[in-house]
C-alpha cells in the first residue's frame, strides 16, 4: 500500500507543464486531485516515473460562461458544481449528478477534467460529457487539437489522449428554457461507483419532445448515447408507454459489463429502471 | 451516590478525539519494517524462493526450531492442524506467508518484497464446501479425511418419532456468505528488543495480550517473562484480534535475531484477504411443528467452511460447535439432533467474529418460525408466544442454563413499540401502489461472558473463562485498577471504574483502570464472548468489596469507630451519624507512611485481589425491522429498526447503546452489504473496500432502543453482556422482513447477504413460475 518511488515536479504554469510532459512521455502523469491515480499508486496497479502535480497552477482553476458554454477548467472541483456554477438549465443539472460522485471529501479533491481523462466506466461526469456531446480542449507541446466524446472514449480507463497531452478544459453547451434534464444512477452504497446510470436531457415544445438525448453509464465499459431511444421518443409525447420502452431500448442497446457486484442480466434491469426513472424526472420536472 | 446506571462519557475519548491515542503504528517510528512476501496461488507445493543477494529475507528455514501454531480441542471428533509460520514446502491459500523482507521504510520492504520471487507448483483447489465435501475431493490436509476438521453430533431418543408425529416439517437450506470483521485499524506490531534486559516488548494491535505471550513464547520456545506483551490503543477487533498469528511470532523472533525494533503494520488488503474471516456457512434445517405451532423437533445439519487452519486458541471448532451447542436459542425444545462440521478450503482461515455462529443460527431459526407461521395461519408473535422460554432458569436441551430473561417481554414490547397493526394496513396500501414494504422480527438470547465451566463444555485444550483483577490505592490515594481483560475499544475502562467507584467510594475520575500490559496485569483471557463487563466487571466488583473493608478499616482506626460505622462516599470516609469524616487520600498516606498503626492491613495494604469465573448469562433481545424493497433495482431500504433489549443492569446505558449500534450495523451488513468472494481458482476478489460492501452512515437507519432488566444472579454485577447482541438478532429481522416484503410473490429468503441482484433474480423467477 506505499507507492514504487517516483520523481515528483510542481510547475507553476500550462507551459511548464506540458513541456514536462513532452519531457517525460509514457513516464510521466499528471497528479490533478489524486482520487484515482493516487490509490491506484498505493496499490501498485500504477507506477509513473514522474508525476507532474498541475494543483499549483491557478490559471487551469475556472468554471465560467463563454460564447454559449460552459467552459471547465482542469482544476475545477467536484464539490464546486454542488450548487449551480451559473443560472440556467445546465447549471442547475449539474449539482444533481455531482451528488452521486464518492464522498464530499473525494469531490473536494477530484476534478472533473480528472475524471474524463481517467474515463473510469462509471463516471458521471464522463456520461455527462458523453450525452452533451461536450468538447474537450486539449493541449500539448505538439499544439492543441479539441475531441467529442465520441472520438475520446476508446474503453474502459482508455482514451485517445496521448501521453504528451493536457486535457486542458471541457466545453458544455448551455441549454435554455425549454429543456428539462433527469438523472438516476443506482449504486449499492451512497458514495460508490454506479453500477448504472442515465442522464436524460429533452427539449419540449407544446408538451412535445422535439429533441433527445439520452446518455447511459456505468453499465458497460464507457458512456454512451442510445440513438433508438432518443429516436423514439423524438416527436413523442413522453407518454408513460414511451418512457417503458426507452428503457427496453437502452437496455437491450448496451453491452454490458460483468463483475462481482452485477451480472450482465442485472445491468441491463438496472439500466431499465434507471432510463425510465432519468427520463419520468426530466418529464415531471 | 451511585454511579454505575449513569451514562458517563468515556474517559478513553478525549485522548482518542484530539488525535492522542497510540496504536500500534503510532509506535514504528524509527523501527525498521518487515513486509511478507504471500502466496499468490492457493494451492501448490513450493519449489523455490529466492530473493536478489543482500536482500534481508527471512525464511522458514531460517526460523529453524520455532513451533507451528497448532490449536487442539480435546475430542475424539476433531483433527488438529498445524500452521506453520512460514510455509516451506506448500501452499494453502492465497495470502499465506511464505517469507519475510526486512528495510528500513514501509515502501522499501514492499519494493523489497517484490522482487522475491516464489515458483509454486499449482494444484487444484478445493473453494467451496461443495467441493471440499465431493467425493474424490483433494485434501487440504492429509490427516483430515474428506476435509472434515469437526464432525461433532447430538441426538436426543424422540426425534424421529417427533417427525413422524408432526403436523408440518418446514425444511430448508441457509446459506451465510463470508464476511471479513474488518476493524478499522488492521492488525500490526511493533517488537522491540532491549539489549540491557534481553526481553522483547511486543505492542500489538490484540484482543487477548496474555495468550498472545503465552502462544508466542511456546512457538519460540522462550519462558515467558522474555517477552512483554502491550496491547496499546485498539482500532476494534471484533475476534479477528483474538487469535496468535504467524506475523506476531515472525516479528518477535526478527526482532530478537537481528536485535532491533521490528514494525509489521498490515495493510486493508492483506487484512481483507490474509488475515482471518468468518461465517462461511451452510445449514440444512428441519423444524417439526404441532398443529398449534409448538416447536417438536430440529434437525440441523451445520457446514462452516473454515479456510484452511484453525485458530488459536479458540480453534475452528467455535462456529460449528456454539452452533451446535446454543441451536435451540430462546426457544423451548426437547427433541434435537444436530452435525455440525468444520471444513477446510484452500481459503483464509476464519476466526471468531462477533455473534459467533449465532447471526446465522438465529437468522435460521427466525425464519423456520415464520415459515411455520405461515404455514399454520399464525402470526409471527403467536407462534413465537406457543415456543419462547417463560420460565427460569431453563436448561436447553443441549445442557445449556439460561438465567432469567424476559424473551417474551421484550418481544411484546418490540411489537407495541412498532405498533404492527398500523403497518399492515400501511403495507396493504403500500402493495396497492406496487411498493413492497415488510416487517421481520427476531428474538434471540445471547451466551455471554461464558467462563471456565463453558468452554471446559466444549473441550478447549486452552480452556478460557477466568478473570483477575488487582486493585491498588497509591500514597495519594488514587486507585489503580490492573486488569487482565484487555479492551479493543469499547469503553470497558470507563464502565470499571464505574463499578469499582460504587464498591471503593472512590469517584472513576480517581481511578486509572490499566490494560493490556502483561508487566503490569495479572494473567487474564481478553475480549471476547462479549465477557469483559461481565467477568472482569465481576472481579472488580468482588475485589472493590474487599478493598473498601480495608479502606473502612483503615478509616475506623484514624476516626475512633467502628469499621462497620465507616461509608465511603466520593473520596471521603464518613463515621455514620455523625460530622466526623476523612479524606480518602489522608488515609492512604496513613496507610503507606504509617504503616505500623494499621495491623489489621499489614499483609495486604491498600490492595485487593479478586479472580471471578462465572458459568455465563444470558442477555436477550428482539429486533424489528421494516424494509422497502425496489421491484425495479432490488434495492432493500431499511425504513425503521426497533430494538428492546435486556441486558440487566446497565453499568453505562450510553456505552451499552452504543455496543448495539455497532453491533446492529454488522448484523445490517451481514444481511445485506459484506461479502468476501473467491474466484474459482482460489482468488480472493474483495480487496478493497470499494468490492467489500461495508456498509456507512447513509444506509443504516436511526436504531430506536428500549431497555428492559431482568435481574439475575449469573452475574455478581447483575450485568448481561451486550457486546455481540446487535450482530446476532439483525440479520434475521431483516431477512424475515424482506421475506414478507416479498411475500405477494411467494418469494422467501434463505441466504445472506441477500443483495439487490439476488432480490431481482428471485422476483423474476417466481414471476418465470407464476407464468
Ligand atoms: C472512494 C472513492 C469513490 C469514488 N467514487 C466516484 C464516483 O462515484 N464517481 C466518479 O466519477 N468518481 C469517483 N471517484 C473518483 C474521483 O472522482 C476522481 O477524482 C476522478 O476519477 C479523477 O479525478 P482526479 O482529479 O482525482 O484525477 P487524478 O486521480 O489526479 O488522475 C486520474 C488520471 O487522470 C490523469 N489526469 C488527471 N487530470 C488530467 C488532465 N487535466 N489532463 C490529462 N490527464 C489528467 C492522471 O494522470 C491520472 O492518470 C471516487 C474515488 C474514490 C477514492
Amino acid at each position: 500500500m506505499k507507492p514504487v518511488s517516483f520523481r515528483y515536479f510542481a510547475p507553476r504554469s500550462v507551459d511548464e507543464a506540458i513541456d514536462l510532459l513532452a519531457e517525460h512521455g509514457e513516464e510521466g502523469k499528471i497528479l490533478a486531485g489524486g482520487q484515482s491515480l493516487v490509490p491506484a499508486m498505493n496499490f501498485r496497479l500504477a507506477r509513473p516515473a514522474s508525476l507532474i502535480d498541475i494543483n499549483r497552477i491557478d490559471a487551469l482553476d475556472y468554471v465560467r460562461e463563454d460564447g454559449g458554454q460552459l467552459r471547465i477548467g482542469a482544476l475545477a472541483r467536484h464539490a464546486r458544481f454542488e450548487t449551480p456554477v451559473a443560472r440556467g438549465v445546465l447549471a442547475a443539472f449539474l449539482p444533481r449528478v455531482a451528488r452521486h460522485i464518492g464522498h464530499l471529501p473525494i469531490r473536494c479533491r477530484g476534478t472533473f477534467c480528472g475524471s474524463i481523462a481517467h474515463a473510469d466506466p462509471a463516471s458521471e461526469w464522463c456520461l455527462v460529457a458523453t450525452t452533451l456531446n461536450a468538447e474537450l480542449a486539449i493541449m500539448s507541446r505538439r499544439g492543441r487539437r479539441n475531441v467529442r466524446p465520441n472520438e475520446y472514449f476508446a474503453g474502459a480507463l482508455t482514451t485517445t489522449l496521448q501521453p504528451d497531452e493536457l486535457l486542458a478544459e471541457i466545453r458544455l453547451g448551455l441549454l435554455d428554457d425549454s429543456w428539462r434534464t433527469g438523472f438516476a444512477e443506482f449504486s449499492r452504497r451512497a458514495g460508490d461507483y454506479a453500477l448504472a446510470m442515465a442522464a436524460a436531457v429533452l427539449r419540449l415544445e407544446d408538451g412535445r419532445i422535439v429533441d433527445a438525448r439520452l446518455g447511459v453509464g456505468g453499465a458497460a465499459d464507457r458512456p454512451s448515447r442510445i440513438a433508438a431511444a432518443e429516436a423514439l421518443l423524438t416527436g413523442s409525447d413522453g407518454g408513460p408507454d414511451i418512457v417503458r420502452e426507452a428503457g427496453n431500448i437502452a437496455a437491450e442497446a448496451i453491452e454490458p459489463l460483468e463483475d462481482i457486484h452485477a451480472s450482465t442480466v442485472y445491468r441491463r434491469d438496472l439500466v431499465r429502471a434507471m432510463v425510465r426513472r432519468a427520463l419520468n424526472q426530466a418529464l415531471t420536472r | 451516590m451511585r454511579w454505575v446506571g449513569r451514562p458517563l462519557p468515556r474517559y478513553e475519548d478525549p485522548v482518542l478525539l484530539q488525535g492522542h491515542g497510540r496504536y500500534s503504528a503510532d509506535l514504528a517510528q524509527g523501527a525498521r519494517f518487515l513486509r511478507f512476501v504471500r502466496s499468490p496461488i492457493a494451492r501448490g507445493r513450493i519449489l523455490t524462493v529466492n530473493a536478489p543477494p543482500e536482500t534481508p529475507m527471512i525464511t522458514a528455514a531460517a526460523l529453524g526450531d520455532v513451533k507451528p501454531i497448532c490449536p487442539r480441542l480435546d475430542r475424539p471428533d476433531c483433527v488438529a492442524v498445524a500452521q506453520p509460520i512460514l510455509a516451506s514446502e506448500r501452499v494453502i491459500y492465497v495470502g499465506e506467508p511464505i517469507a519475510a523482507v526486512i528495510s528500513d521504510t514501509a515502501a522499501d520492504a514492499e519494493d523489497l518484497a517484490e522482487r522475491v520471487t516464489v515458483e509454486i507448483n499449482p494444484e487444484t483447489p478445493v473453494v467451496t464446501l461443495d467441493q471440499a465435501l465431493a467425493p474424490s475431493a483433494p485434501l487440504v490436509h492429509e490427516a483430515a479425511a474428506q476435509n472434515t476438521l469437526i464432525d461433532a453430533r447430538f441426538e436426543t431418543a424422540g426425534v424421529v418419532v417427533a417427525f413422524t408425529s408432526a403436523d408440518q416439517v418446514v425444511e430448508f437450506t441457509f446459506t451465510s456468505g463470508r464476511q471479513a470483521a474488518m476493524p478499522l485499524e488492521a492488525r500490526g506490531a511493533v517488537a522491540a528488543f532491549d539489549t540491557a534486559s534481553g526481553r522483547v516488548t511486543l505492542s500489538a494491535s490484540t484482543q487477548m495480550p496474555h495468550l498472545l505471550r503465552t502462544g508466542i513464547a511456546d512457538a519460540l520456545g522462550i519462558a515467558e517473562s522474555e517477552l512483554r506483551v502491550i496491547a496499546p490503543e485498539v482500532g476494534g477487533g471484533f475476534g479477528q484480534k483474538m487469535a496468535l498469528i504467524p506475523e506476531y511470532v515472525a516479528a518477535v523472533w526478527a526482532a530478537r535475531h537481528f536485535a532491533c525494533t521490528v514494525a509489521w503494520i498490515e495493510d486493508r488488503l492483506e487484512n481483507l484477504t490474509a488475515s482471518f474471516h468468518a461465517r462461511d456457512q451452510r445449514l440444512h434445517l428441519r423444524g417439526a411443528f404441532d398443529a398449534d405451532g409448538r416447536l417438536l423437533a430440529i434437525d440441523a445439519d451445520i457446514l462452516c467452511n473454515v479456510g484452511a487452519y484453525s485458530n488459536f486458541p479458540a480453534t475452528c471448532g467455535v462456529e460449528p460447535l456454539m452452533a451446535l451447542a446454543d441451536m435451540p436459542g430462546p426457544y423451548q425444545l426437547t427433541e434435537y439432533r444436530a452435525r455440525a462440521r468444520a471444513i477446510a478450503t484452500n481459503t483464509c482461515p476464519m476466526a471468531p467474529y462477533r455473534g459467533v455462529s449465532r447471526p446465522v443460527i438465529t437468522a435460521a431459526m427466525e425464519r423456520l418460525m415464520d415459515c411455520a407461521a405461515a404455514r399454520l395461519g399464525l402470526d409471527a408473535l403467536e407462534i413465537r408466544r406457543r415456543n419462547l422460554t417463560a420460565e427460569f432458569p431453563h436448561t436447553s436441551v443441549t445442557g445449556v442454563v439460561h438465567d432469567p430473561g424476559s424473551y417474551r417481554e421484550a418481544m411484546e414490547a418490540a411489537a407495541q413499540v412498532i405498533d404492527i397493526a398500523q403497518f399492515r394496513t400501511r403495507q396493504q396500501t403500500a402493495r396497492s401502489e406496487g411498493c413492497w414494504l415488510g416487517l421481520g422480527m427476531s428474538v434471540f438470547a445471547e451466551r455471554t461472558g461464558p467462563g471456565t465451566p463453558a468452554f471446559a463444555a466444549r473441550r478447549m485444550v486452552m480452556t478460557p473463562g477466568f478473570e483477575r483483577v488487582e486493585l491498588v490505592i497509591d500514597p495519594s490515594g488514587f486507585l489503580e485498577a490492573r486488569i487482565g481483560s484487555s479492551p479493543h475499544g469499547q469503553g470497558l475502562k470507563t464502565t470499571l471504574a464505574q463499578l469499582v467507584a460504587d464498591e471503593t467510594g472512590i469517584a472513576p475520575r480517581d481511578i486509572r483502570v490499566v490494560a493490556g500490559d502483561t508487566d503490569r496485569t495479572p494473567y487474564g483471557w481478553g475480549t471476547f464472548a462479549s465477557r469483559s463487563l461481565v467477568i472482569a466487571g465481576g472481579a472488580c466488583k468482588l475485589a472493590g468489596t474487599k478493598l473498601r473493608e480495608r479502606l473502612q478499616a483503615v478509616a475506623s482506626q484514624v476516626l475512633e469507630a467502628a469499621a462497620s460505622d465507616i461509608e465511603i462516599n466520593d473520596g471521603r470516609a464518613f463515621v455514620r451519624g455523625t460530622d466526623l469524616s476523612i479524606e480518602v487520600r489522608q488515609l492512604a498516606r496513613a496507610a503507606y507512611h504509617q504503616s505500623h498503626r494499621f495491623p489489621a492491613i499489614a499483609e495486604t495494604g491498600l490492595s485487593a485481589v479478586a479472580t471471578y469465573d462465572p458459568y455465563g448469562t444470558f442477555s436477550n433481545a428482539c429486533h424489528i425491522a421494516i424494509v422497502a424493497a425496489d421491484g425495479a433495482t432490488g434495492q432493500v431500504t431499511i425504513e425503521r429498526f426497533v430494538i428492546v433489549e435486556d441486558a440487566g443492569q446497565l453499568i453505562n446505558p450510553m456505552i451499552v447503546e452504543g455496543q448495539i449500534h455497532g453491533g446492529v450495523a454488522q448484523g445490517i451488513a451481514n444481511a445485506l452489504y459484506e461479502r468476501v468472494v473467491y474466484d474459482d481458482a482460489g482468488n480472493p476478489l474483495t480487496g478493497s473496500l470499494s468490492d467489500y460492501l461495508v456498509p456507512t452512515m447513509a444506509e443504516i437507519p436511526k436504531l430506536e432502543i428500549q431497555h428492559l432488566v431482568t435481574p439475575t444472579d449469573a452475574s455478581v454485577t447483575g450485568a448481561k453482556g451486550v457486546g455481540e447482541g446487535g450482530t446476532i438478532g439483525a440479520p434475521a429481522a431483516v431477512l424475515n422482513a424482506v421475506s414478507d416484503a416479498l411475500a405477494p410473490f411467494g418469494v422467501g429468503i434463505f441466504e445472506m447477504p441477500i443483495t439487490p441482484q439476488r432480490v431481482l433474480h428471485l422476483l423474476r423467477e417466481a414471476e418465470r413460475k407464476a407464468q
